[in-house]
This record gives structure tokens, C-alpha cells and sequence, in this order.
């Protein structure tokens, strides 16, 4: 029941971060929904009915399951080497991390072309250039 | 073919890619050897093909543990046919990069076989878990890939592009996961021999499995959860685009296929709600391609729609309908990534825009044109290509399985295909050579990201270099792939009826899992 409640309110939170504009909070909300699965899958090794794995001789049937285990260890990496990632995007591009449509801040505060000069200055700020133009072959 | 091979499938890449980074080897050395590696795994695909015509099925447990500890990898015809279009494909991609040099970058080439390690894994693998694990091995170089460029020259497009991308996959991979703990937790395994006929056997495990096959539809992109292939594949660079579309909904449809033949028996009872959902996607898909006023967009959008025929397939389950769909599956990645091909080649040396921004390219790029031509109508189901072979027998299929609505809709969704390809013809291929710079009054809505990006390059457009035959060369070559396929359909017909059979009658398979 424990585990099961823990679930419940990793994923809420971590639904609710997702469902936010900012960069930085969707991946805050990725790392509680892959905690939630972390969890669900510990759980799936019928945590409720078994031991911890300590002992001389552990009885085989009380015993941890160790396969969900192993599953969350891989699933772990996986999980915090795409958060890494994601940071990384988060931190380039814009001057700010908000996922928020271009087209509709544009639309909302000033006209097209301003826009594209913010975001020529941002590129540049960043290191970054527009969109090369098609190069030739040498 | 000995079954211990099937491991050489991923290790090889994976090995090759890891020496390509260590070693400091010239751009040259990168390309050739990145070639020689894909050239191996096709053989190695066809060399598979041969020896599972038969009906049979090669199973290998990894590190030679006992079946159910050991990761088993398992090659039936299907897997056979899936591996070798996807390596012909990706050298293909490999070679449309060099000729755009976008393969110069220095981690191209390990990028490209990590994700080919990924893709031969996540075909070979029988276990639900190590099926995740290949994914993300195929999706973590694609993200690499997504926003690969020279230093300094990111465009940003990419980076906005690449961050949908990588949270949609999470999204998907984090679902896809779930379904897997649960699996475990009502099945006790997720080896997929020891899962075989469980969901007719037990409600929680097809409930469970089910979660699985609703993140392999996410991936696969059918409607309503497509937005995000439609919004992320226009934003990469072609050669990227053409390699993901052959690639990455492909094997989520191949896991599709898989797990619903094996752990559902292809049960009758859920057909109903895959015949509503892939004919959905279908008819939304060709719709949204309506609206798209690029492109890349357009050719994103008609992918949806296709993916909505092919898994048809599964929801016309018989050996028929399954037939149908796996043809269907190998004549789609073949004539998809032609297109992004012939179209990239177009935008690579002329640049891109709205529809109408470049025009004339049938004068001036006959080949392109030529190439375009043939695989649009291909993919429309004009005869004699490829496309009207998968159609016709994908209908067949349709009436045969009583399923009169679908087939209307596949029929009325083609001749929408068939408006939209000539949209895209008559806005870039036909008409006066030349490029007409669009106004900056014009943009608007959702073609502001690239008339925004091309508004600082417009005043560079000059006359340019015609496309090199190396640039147009790739897409010729998968155009005249899908025409020998349409003439000789009968060759890859027999194949898929043999890869039908299998997933109809899943014994071989499954003894492979648990004997091998």
C-alpha cells in the first residue's frame, strides 16, 4: 500500500511539472515520473510479501525478487542520462527555457521580424547561427 | 546461418562505433568503415532471409544461460526482411549525407551505429524489457543525430525541434516501462516465449501488455497521439529526417506486430478497436496534410496517414491481412525515405520554404523530378509501383475480413494522397525555374519557423550549383527500388507470407525463445 501511494503522488507531481511551459520543469517532472515507474516496477517484484535478501542461508520463496531490481538499475541509467540531455537543451537556444510557441509570443506582443532579431541576438549570444545556407559541394 | 550470429547483429556496431570514437580516424576512414559495417549487417539480413524461408526460426540465448534467465535474441523471416531494409536504408541516408556533407561531422559515424545496434537489437530481441533497453540504445544517438551540426552553426530550429523530440520519447519510454513492471508484476516474466498466449489466457496480463502496445502506438504515432512526429521531423536535417522515417516508427510497428501475434494470438476480440483507431489515423493524417503548407510537413503528415494502412494490417489479423501489412511496412520505409531524399536533395542546394518558395525543379533537376515523380505515385498506389501492390492486396485483405468501412477509407484516403502529392508538385517542380523570396509580411501561424530561419539566409540566395548526381543518386536508387518492387511483387510477397505465417502460427517462434 506504501508503494502504491508513493506512485500515485510521484506521478501526480511529475504530471503536473510536465504539463507546465518551462524547460526546466518538464524535466523536473520527468525525474518523479520515472521515479514512479521505479517504483511500480520494484513493486511488481511483490515487495508486500517478501524480505529483504540478508542473512546465512535466505529462504527462495520469502527472498527479494532480484529481476525487478535489475530492471530499475538499467532503467535508472537510462533515466538520468536523457535528464542530463535535456538540461543541455534546456540551457541552449533561448535566452529563456519556456517552451511556449514563437509564433504565439509573437502574435502577442510584437510583430514577426522583431522577433526573428531577438532571436538572431540570442544565437548569437549563445554561439549559435541561423541556419547555415545550403553550402555548396567543395 | 548458425543462431549465434544474431548477436553479431548489435555487437559489431556497437564495437565498431566504439573504436570510431576513440580512435581519431580521418573523415574518410569513418565513412568507409561506417559503410563496411551496414554492408555486413545486410548481408548478414539477407543471409537470414535465406535461412528462414523455410518457416523457421533462429533462437539464441545471450551468454548461453538457460532459456527464461538468459536475454534471448530470436530471427524469423520477419525480423530477417526488417533488418535488411532498414541497413539498406540507412546506408542510403549514409550516402545522401555525404553527398550533403553532413557526414564530415565527427560523430556522425558512431552516432549512425549506435542507432544501427539499436534498431538490430530492438528486431532480434524476446523480452519485453530488453526491447526498452534496445529503444532507448536507438533513441539516445538519435537525439544526437536531431541536432548534429558544425560547431557554431546549430540552427536553432534543431534545438527547438530536438527538445519535443526527446519529451515525447521520455513520455513514451517512461509509459512503455510501466507497462513492463506491470507485466511483470501480473505475469511474473516478460520473456515473450513465456508470455506467448497469455493475454487469451488472463485479462490482467492483456491488460497489462496492452499498456505496452498503447506506448508502442504513441512511438508508431497513431492518431490522436501523432502531434509530435508531425511538429519534430521537419526540424532535423534531410538526411536525418529520411533516416528516422525508415527507421523509428518502423520497429514500433514491427513491436506491434510481435507482441500482438505472440502474447494476444492475434485474439478477435480486440480487432475492433485497432480497425477504428488505424482507420482514424488514416483519414486524420491525410488531413492534416492538407492544411501543411511546406514540404517536409506535408511528407511528415502523409507518414501518420500510412501508418494508419500498415498497422491495418494487424487489425486485419489472418495471414492475408498480415501478409498485406508487412509488404506494405517494407514498400512504405522504401518510398518514404525516397521522398525526404528527393525533396532534400532540393532543399539542400536551393533552400526551403513554403510550398511555391522554390518552383520549376522539373526543368531544371529532371532526375530529382524524375525520382519525386515515381515514389509519389508510389506512395498514392498508382500501378505498376510498389504502392498499388500494398494497396491492392491490403484491400483485399479489408473485404475479405469483412471490414467494408476501412477499406472505403483507405480508398478515399489515396485519392487524398494522390491531391496532395501533386500539390507538392505543382508548387516546387513545376512552373518557371527560380526562387521567389517570400515576403516577411507573409509569415505567419505555423510556417514561421522556417520562413524566420530563411528570412536571415534570403539575402544569400545566389544562382546555385545544379544537384550533384551523388545528392540526387539515393533517392533515384530507393525509386527504382520501389518500381522493381512493384513489377516483381511477387518475390516480396512470397517473403511476406512466409513472415505472415509465422506471426499467424507462432510455434516456431516461440520453441526458438524457449529452446534456444
Amino acid at each position: 500500500m506504501t508503494l502504491a501511494l508513493i506512485v500515485g503522488v510521484l506521478v501526480a507531481g511529475g504530471v503536473y511539472l510536465v504539463l507546465q511551459r518551462e524547460m526546466l520543469r518538464i524535466v523536473l517532472g520527468f525525474i518523479l515520473l520515472s521515479h514512479a515507474v521505479n517504483v511500480l516496477i520494484f513493486s511488481a517484484g511483490g515487495a508486500d510479501r517478501r524480505d529483504q535478501p540478508l542473512g546465512d542461508s535466505p529462504d527462495l520463496a520469502t527472498t527479494a525478487d532480484p529481476l525487478p531490481q535489475a530492471f530499475v538499475l538499467t532503467a535508472i541509467v537510462i533515466a538520468l542520462a536523457i535528464t542530463i540531455y535535456m538540461l543541455t537543451l534546456a540551457v541552449v537556444g533561448r535566452k529563456d527555457d519556456d517552451t511556449a510557441d514563437r509564433s504565439d509570443a509573437a502574435r502577442a506582443d510584437h510583430g514577426a521580424s522583431e522577433d526573428a532579431l531577438d532571436i538572431a541576438e540570442v544565437a548569437r549570444a549563445h554561439g549559435l547561427t541561423p541556419e547555415p545556407t545550403p553550402r555548396r559541394e567543395d | 546461418m548458425p543462431a549465434s550470429v544474431l548477436t553479431l547483429f548489435v555487437a559489431v556496431p556497437l564495437v565498431v562505433s566504439a573504436v570510431l570514437v576513440l580512435v581519431p580516424f580521418g573523415r574518410l576512414w569513418s565513412v568507409v568503415t561506417l559503410g563496411l559495417t551496414l554492408l555486413a549487417s545486410i548481408g548478414g539480413g539477407i543471409w537470414m532471409v535465406a535461412s528462414t524461408y523455410d518457416g523457421s526460426s533462429l533462437g539464441h540465448a545471450v551468454g548461453l544461460w538457460p532459456a527464461g534467465i538468459s536475454i534471448p535474441f530470436v530471427g524469423d523471416q520477419f525480423s530477417a526482411l526488417m533488418i535488411t531494409l532498414t541497413g539498406i536504408l540507412t546506408i542510403t541516408c549514409v550516402a545522401f549525407a555525404v553527398a550533403s556533407s553532413h557526414a564530415h561531422l565527427r560523430f556522425f559515424a558512431p552516432l549512425v551505429l549506435v542507432l544501427t545496434a539499436g534498431v538490430n537489437g530492438a528486431l532480434l530481441t524476446a523480452d519485453l524489457f530488453n526491447l526498452f533497453v534496445f529503444i532507448e540504445v536507438m533513441l539516445l544517438p538519435s537525439y544526437g543525430l536531431l541536432v548534429l551540426s558544425s560547431p557554431g552553426r546549430a540552427p536553432l530550429k534543431r534545438v527547438s525541434g530536438s527538445r519535443l523530440y526527446v519529451t515525447a520519447n521520455l513520455l513514451i519510454s517512461t509509459i512503455f516501462l510501466a507497462g513492463v513492471g506491470v507485466t511483470y508484476g501480473v505475469a511474473g516474466t516478460v520473456n515473450l516465449g513465456e508470455l506467448a498466449g497469455a493475454a487469451r489466457e488472463s485479462t490482467a496480463v492483456a491488460i497489462a501488455v496492452a499498456v505496452c502496445l498503447f506506448a508502442l502506438s504513441m512511438k508508431a504515432a497513431v492518431v490522436p497521439v501523432h502531434g509530435w512526429l508531425a511538429r519534430t521531423y521537419p526540424s532535423a536535417s534531410p538526411a536525418v529526417t529520411a533516416l528516422f522515417s525508415g527507421l523509428h516508427t518502423k520497429v514500433a510497428i514491427y513491436a506491434i506486430y510481435r507482441i500482438y501475434a505472440v502474447v494476444f494470438e492475434g485474439m478477435s476480440e480486440y480487432l475492433w478497436i485497432g480497425v477504428v483507431m488505424f482507420s482514424l489515423t488514416m483519414a486524420v493524417g491525410v488531413l492534416g496534410a492538407v492544411g501543411e503548407g511546406s514540404t517536409r510537413s506535408i511528407l511528415a503528415f502523409h507518414m501518420v496517414s500510412q501508418i494508419g494502412y500498415i498497422l491495418l494490417g494487424v487489425a486485419l489479423f489472418g495471414p492475408l491481412g498480415l501478409a498485406a501489412g508487412i509488404f506494405y511496412l517494407l514498400h512504405h520505409m522504401i518510398v518514404k525515405a525516397s521522398l525526404f531524399l528527393s525533396t532534400g536533395a532540393i532543399e539542400v542546394r536551393y533552400g526551403t520554404g513554403p510550398l511555391g518558395t522554390v518552383h520549376g525543379i522539373a526543368r531544371a533537376e529532371p532526375l530529382v523530378a524524375v525520382a519525386f515523380f515515381v515514389a509519389a505515385m508510389s506512395l498514392a498506389g498508382i500501378p505498376p509501383f510498389s504502392g498499388f501492390v500494398a494497396k491492392l492486396s491490403l484491400l483485399q485483405a479489408a473485404f475479405d475480413g469483412g471490414q467494408v468501412a476501412a477499406a472505403v477509407v483507405a480508398l478515399v484516403v489515396s485519392i487524398v494522397t494522390l491531391m496532395s502529392m501533386l500539390k507538392i508538385w505543382s508548387g516546387t517542380f513545376w512552373g518557371r525555374a527560380g526562387r521567389t523570396p517570400e515576403q516577411p509580411g507573409e509569415v505567419t501561424g505555423e510556417f514561421d519557423e522556417v520562413a524566420l530561419r530563411d528570412a536571415a539566409t534570403i539575402l544569400a540566395v545566389q544562382p546555385r550549383r545544379k544537384i550533384s548526381f551523388a545528392l540526387a543518386a539515393p533517392a533515384v536508387f530507393l525509386a527504382a527500388l520501389t518500381v522493381g518492387l512493384g513489377i516483381g511483387a511477387q518475390g516480396l510477397m512470397a517473403l511476406s507470407e512466409v513472415a505472415a505465417g509465422n506471426l499467424v502460427d507462432t510455434s516456431s517462434y516461440v520453441q526458438a525463445v524457449m529452446g534456444g
